[in-house]
Formats: C-alpha cells, structure tokens, sequence
C-alpha cells in the first residue's frame, strides 16, 4: 500500500531538506521524497498549508514503568502518549521493578511494545545488576537483546571504577553510556535546587555543583576510555561548561536537555506544588538561559523528556515525600515551539535535529533522517497550531505535569510509524486528512 | 489600632502572606489579649462554639500547650491530635488525617508538621482555617510573632531596632519567619552562625550575614538565640558541642558588646552551655518567659482575627 504526502514543508536536517515537497511511503519504508511525485496507485494526503513533515521525533529518556509499577504508566499507555506527543520512537530506562539488567526483561518490553503496535521502544539497559552499583551486566547480552544503550538511571553509576569499565566494556558494542550526574553526598535527602527560593521555602536543596562534579568525573574516564557518555538530563551551567570544554579537548560526550529546564526556574516551586519537583530539580534564571545557550551553540545535542509519570496518590503528599519527576511526552512539542521556535532562539532545522537525528545518532537507531528506502516514520507537525494543556486529558496514565492550564503552541498532528498512521490530532485543524 | 480591622486571608500559613499593617493589627489585639490574662476569670466568649483543631505531627511542648491555652480562654472547643497512636503511624497520609477531622466540622486546625510547606497542602483542600504552627524548616509565624511583640512590649517600637539573630539558621523556621516580619516592620537584622548552618541566598532577605558572634552582638538592642540541634553535632555542619560554644555560644562577655539595655531572647527549648551559657539565660536581661506568657497572648489574636474579629462579635 502507498501513501503520498503531498506539499508539506519537509525538513530532514541529515539530508540538509528544508522546502516544499512529496513524501512517497511504500508499506513500512519511504520510497521517494521530491517535488511533483506522481499519485500512481498511492492515496493522496494533502497536507495542510504550514504544516511540517519532520523524521519521527526519537524520545531518549523515557520512563515506561512496566514491569512493575503499572500503576504509573504501562508501555501500552506510555506509548500512546508518545504517539500523541509527535514521537515515532522511544528509548525506555531500566529502572523498573525487576530492573531491566537482563536479556529475559529486555525482551518482555520489546513483546509488550510490539503488542502495543504504536511507537518504537528501544529498551536502554541497565550498567550494574539491579543498578546497585557494584557488578556489571551482560551487557553482550543486553546488546543482543536489544539494548541500545546502558545506564543506571535515577541514580549515577555508583563508583568511578565502575563507570570506568562501563565505559571500556560498553565501547566493545558501539554502546554510550548514559550517565545520571548527581554525587549522592552532595544531594543528600534535597528536594529542590539549593538556591534562595528553597532556602526561603525551608526546603532542602541539591547543589548544581553535585550534576557538574559527576559530569566532570564521567567526561575524565570517557576521556581516559575512549569511551562514549551521554549526559542525561543536563540542568545545571556548570554541566554545560563540562560539557563543552569535554567536546573541545575531543571526548565522545553527549548531552539533552529537558523542556522543563529550558522553560521553568525554581520560582516554579513556590507554594509546593509537587508537580515541580523532579531531579534534577529546576534551578536558577542563569541555569535555565545557560541551557537555552547550549541549545543555540550546539553544546546540547538532544531534547528528551525524562518523562517520569507518578500517580496522583503519590504526588498528592507533603513535598518532601512526593516522588521526583513529571510526565512531558506530550508537552515537548508545544513547549519547544513556544519556547525555542517562536521566541527566534533557534530555528525548524536545528530542533528537528534535537529531536530526532541527534537521539539517532547518539544511540545508533535508524530514523531520524527521511532516507528513500528508509523507516517510513513520520512526524507531522502544526507549528501553529494552538493548544491548551489539559493534564486530564493526558494519554499518559498518569497526569503529573506543572504545566495544565498553559496556554501554548504547537502541536503533533498526526504520527506515522513504519508507515501507519498511528494518531492523528482531532484538536488540530486539518489534520483529518491524515485519517 | 489602624483602619485594618481583619485579616486578608482565612488561613495563617506564614509571615510571607502579611503586610505590615496585618502585623501591626495581629500585635496590637495581642495587647488586649495579654490583658485578658491578668484577671482572675481568663476566659472571654469571642470563640464559643467554634471548634480548633490542634493537629500536631512533630514533638512540641510550648507551642501546643500556648495554643491549648489561647483557644480556651477565647472559649472555643478544642481537640487535640498527635502522631503518637494516631491514623499517621497506620500510613494514613496528610490530606486523609485533615479531610478525616474536616468531616467533623472544625472551623481551624492548628498544624505543626515536620516538613515544610505542609500547612500549604492543608489550605489547599481543607475548608477550615489553617494556621501554620511550625512546618519543617519554613516558618513558625506565630513565634516571630510573638517575638515582635516582646521586642516592641520592651523597645516601643520595632522599626530601627537592631536585632542579632544567632545559631542553626539553616534549620530554623523562627528564622525565616523573624527575618520577614522584622525586615518587614523597619527593624535592622543581622544572622549569625557557622558557615556550614548560613542558608543560601539569606543575604538577598535584607538582612546582614556573619559568622562573627562578636560583630553581631556589636550594639545590638536584641539578641535572639536559635537552638542548636543535637544531630547537627554528629554531622558534617559541626566538630563539636565544645567548638560551637566557644565560637558562637553567648556569654555575658559577648552580651557587653550589645546595648546596656539589650535583651535576650530563646524560642526554646534552650541548650544551655551549647548557645546560651546559663547566667545569661537566668540574667535580668533576659525575656525568654516573658516570650512564653506573650506566646498566649499572640496566639489569642491570631485565633480571634481569623475567626472574624469584630465581625465575629455577638454572632
């Protein structure tokens, strides 16, 4: 079966394409991108004036809970989130419950993500048995499995060592290892970013210097290995400095950052919503402009979500008890455009390359460009779209997002992956023609 | 007493929440109060049939009983709950111990909680009236309350008086609380305390950040000394409790440096030898049981203000 896409504004920064043209899917694969491509036998889409055909957008730093937490979020929920949020593909963190340290796990998400049928998971396994720290995984094992990548995620590898020969072994398999930077002495039980506001609130905070001093300690070894460490979640401009020097000496680092840390500061804490609280926690105005910075430079090569869904019960404690995170598949969209897009601070091209060729690059995924005989995975997008967030309304299972209510722009109109249109956006005008 | 006759808000969550002329309405009511506690029958009819709620899930002496008192010479109903045998030792969690007593119809609930921001989460989804009696390491209005009021009881005014507010000043609601109602009301403040204890961002409240005792206590009116927690000791912020005395304990070598006429004060429960040596403490220029007998009075015009005030009179 083939599906033509007719006249959106394509844009596939691999293949350096910004303009008007013809998408030809055949089954799973794009078969010709050009101007006036004849109809043939394909269904014909028009799509709507203004609207974007991008490479599916790639999610690296997703939480999807199961096994184990189902409460939260199942893959089958997470993934229709994704999809709603514009993402063609995620990359889902080993901490769950068991943790996915094991080919047997590795394979139970890809059996659950292929039932589901809507976005690609790419299972990220873990670096240390039960993320403990201390003893490696197979991670040959988890490579064949699929893994595309090791971390210990929700915590940093434990010891220098450790990470060190994460860094060695992972290398022997094109692996990065992704790297959670907090020194566990300087976080202590802090709930927010030590600054004035939790100091005000008489919360407990968490240094910025505890992300950068575990970013330097992984860009030394990365450095020393000749191994590849991504840097997850970066919140801090002391990180980004780390990170950058790291880059100019030629160390294999990466970095993403997140759209709550490029848009909120710690004055979002303020009257204890539990809502605003993730780790890294949100920190100062200079933090968040640094982020934005990095955006611009190139510093910063990926935008993830670090979507983290917890239960309306377990948000609605006390601050210091409620857990970390929020949910953020299906705000990133409108949250880049408001942010990033309209204010001018970087143009279509470069967050496309955030979004989708640089998560593939990093982790080695096909996609991410929209190559003739490529994965036909497509993401449509209605930069004007405007939308409101409603955090009920939310795919997600769970609805723990600080942004309800916001008023924004942008929206994913409709999802294709592997040549099926998996959503398509009734809130986004136009958009139908893609039923 | 000014125009202002009421309280803009129904809870009592923090000084953050009050302008200058709601202190001064809150000090000057605490005066008619103190006086209701100097006749032979201490009890006035303002609060009948109301019902308070003193919810309290962190160990207090002072504060609770202050509050006991307050209420039942205002004549309210008052029940009391601790952490100790309550629902909270079963898992119950905050808001299901608040919605399980709203279901009885309170009209406030008094809250002290070891976290901060707790008394936030109750004004969130309780109908009654909140007042925060000390939530973690945010505020504690009531007592720099009625520090206000023993300071202006004993200077006459606040504005332009130099107050030292000396010890774990990471860790003290009474701080933080003090810090904006003095900064607020005109009066000059200067923290002291070790540089592991000073909180990020305090020089930014407007008041003078030092880890010199000495420096601080240089004509103060006011010196007002924080408890020094015995787990601190065993941490990183301190060596020792011999250290800390040495460095920053008040002595009446170090009091000589304030004014002649400078007062001591403690929100207790005192170390002595550990902040306070003990003949200071016990010395004629301290007010720490003046601060306990005002604790009522201040509380008394908290609990009436939030009921209505005058509106409530009568009724």
């Amino acid at each position: 079966m083939k599906t033509l896409l007719k006249g959106g504004r394509v844009i596939d920064p691999v293949a350096g394409r910004d303009g008007q043209f013809d998408v030809l899917i055949d089954g799973d694969r794009v078969a010709k991108i050009g101007k006036g491509i004849p109809a043939g036998d394909a269904r014909v889409i028009d799509v709507p004036a203004g609207f974007i055909v991008a490479p599916g957008l790639i999610d690296m730093h997703v939480h999807l809970r199961e096994p184990g937490q189902e409460h939260k979020e199942t893959i089958a929920t997470g993934l229709a989130s994704a999809v709603a949020g514009g993402f063609t593909a995620v990359a889902c963190m080993p901490n769950t419950s068991p943790v996915n340290d094991q080919a047997g796990i590795t394979q139970f998400i890809l059996k659950r993500a292929a039932e589901a049928g809507l976005a690609r998971v790419y299972p990220i396994g873990a670096v240390s048995i039960g993320s403990n720290g201390e003893q490696l995984t197979e991670i040959g094992d988890l490579r064949q499995a699929g893994c595309v990548a090791i971390t210990d995620d929700g915590k940093p590898v434990g010891t220098a060592l450790l990470m060190r020969r994460a860094l060695e072994y992972a290398s022997m398999f094109m692996m990065p290892v992704i790297e959670h930077c907090e020194d566990p002495s300087l976080k202590g039980d802090g709930v927010a970013h030590e600054g004035a506001v939790a100091s005000l609130l008489g919360l407990k905070g968490i240094p910025a210097c505890a992300e950068s001093i575990m970013a330097e300690r992984d860009i030394s070894l990365a450095e020393l290995t000749g191994g590849r460490v991504h840097i997850a979640h970066m919140s801090a401009r002391q990180t980004l400095r780390a990170v950058r020097d790291g880059k100019a000496r030629g160390v294999h680092v990466t970095c993403e950052v997140t759209p709550h840390h490029f848009t909120l500061t710690d004055e979002a804490i303020r009257g204890y919503d539990t809502n605003t609280k993730m780790n890294p926690p949100l920190r100062e105005e200079a933090d968040r402009q640094a982020m934005i910075d990095g955006l611009r430079d190139g510093t910063i090569d990926a935008i993830a979500t670090d979507h983290a869904p917890h239960h309306a019960d377990e948000k609605a404690l006390e601050f210091d008890k409620a857990p970390f995170g929020i949910v953020g598949l299906e705000t990133a969209i409108p949250l880049c455009v408001s942010r990033l897009i309209e204010p001018g601070l970087i143009d279509w091209p470069r967050l496309i390359d955030l979004l989708s060729a640089a998560p593939a690059r990093i982790l080695g995924l096909p996609g991410g460009t929209l190559a003739e005989g490529g994965p036909a995975d497509i993401t449509v997008i209605a930069p004007a779209a405007a939308v409101t967030v409603r955090a009920a309304a939310l795919r997600s299972k769970s609805k723990n997002t600080p942004f309800d209510g916001w008023a924004l722009k942008g929206a994913a109109a409709a999802t294709i992956v592997g040549g099926r249109v998996v959503f398509v956006n009734d809130a986004v005008a136009g958009a139908e023609r893609f039923q | 007493m000014g125009d202002l006759t009421m309280l803009r808000s129904r809870h009592l969550l923090g000084i953050e929440d009050l302008e200058p002329a709601e202190i001064s309405l809150i000090l000057d009511t605490a005066v008619a109060m103190k006086e209701v506690g100097t006749r032979s029958i201490k009890k006035v009819p303002a609060l009948r049939g109301r019902t308070v709620v003193n919810l309290f899930f962190e160990p207090s002496t002072r504060t609770r009983l202050s509050f006991e008192l307050a209420e039942k010479r205002l004549s309210a109903d008052t029940m009391g709950m601790t952490t100790a045998g309550s629902s909270v030792v079963k898992g119950e969690t905050l808001i299901d111990t608040a919605r399980t007593l709203e279901a009885m119809s309170p009209d406030m609930i008094v809250v002290r909680h070891a976290c901060s921001g707790a008394a936030h989460v109750l004004a969130r989804v309780c109908r009654s009236s909140i007042i925060n009696a000390g939530d973690g390491t945010h505020e504690h209005p009531t007592q720099a309350l009625l520090d206000a009021f023993t300071i202006q009881g004993r200077k006459g005014r606040l504005a332009g008086v130099r107050v030292a507010i000396i010890g774990d000043l990471a860790h003290s609601r009474v701080l933080r609380s003090n810090v904006l109602l003095l900064t607020r009301m005109g009066a000059e403040v200067v923290a002291c305390g070790p540089a592991t204890l000073i909180p990020v961002g305090l020089g930014r409240m407007g008041v003078t950040v030092t880890t010199s005792i000495d420096e601080a206590c240089e004509g103060a009116d006011v010196l007002m000394m924080l408890r020094v927690q015995h787990e601190r000791m065993h941490g990183l912020f301190l060596p020792s409790v011999r250290e800390y005395f040495t460095l920053f304990g008040l002595t009446a070598a170090r009091l000589a440096r304030a004014k002649s006429d400078a007062i001591v004060m403690h929100p207790g429960p005192m170390n002595r030898g550990v902040e306070i040596a003990s003949d200071v403490a016990d010395g004629n220029q301290s007010v720490i049981l003046d601060q306990v007998a005002n604790g009522v009075a201040v509380r008394m015009a908290v609990l009436y203000l939030l009921a209505g005030g005058e509106q409530n009179e009568g009724a």
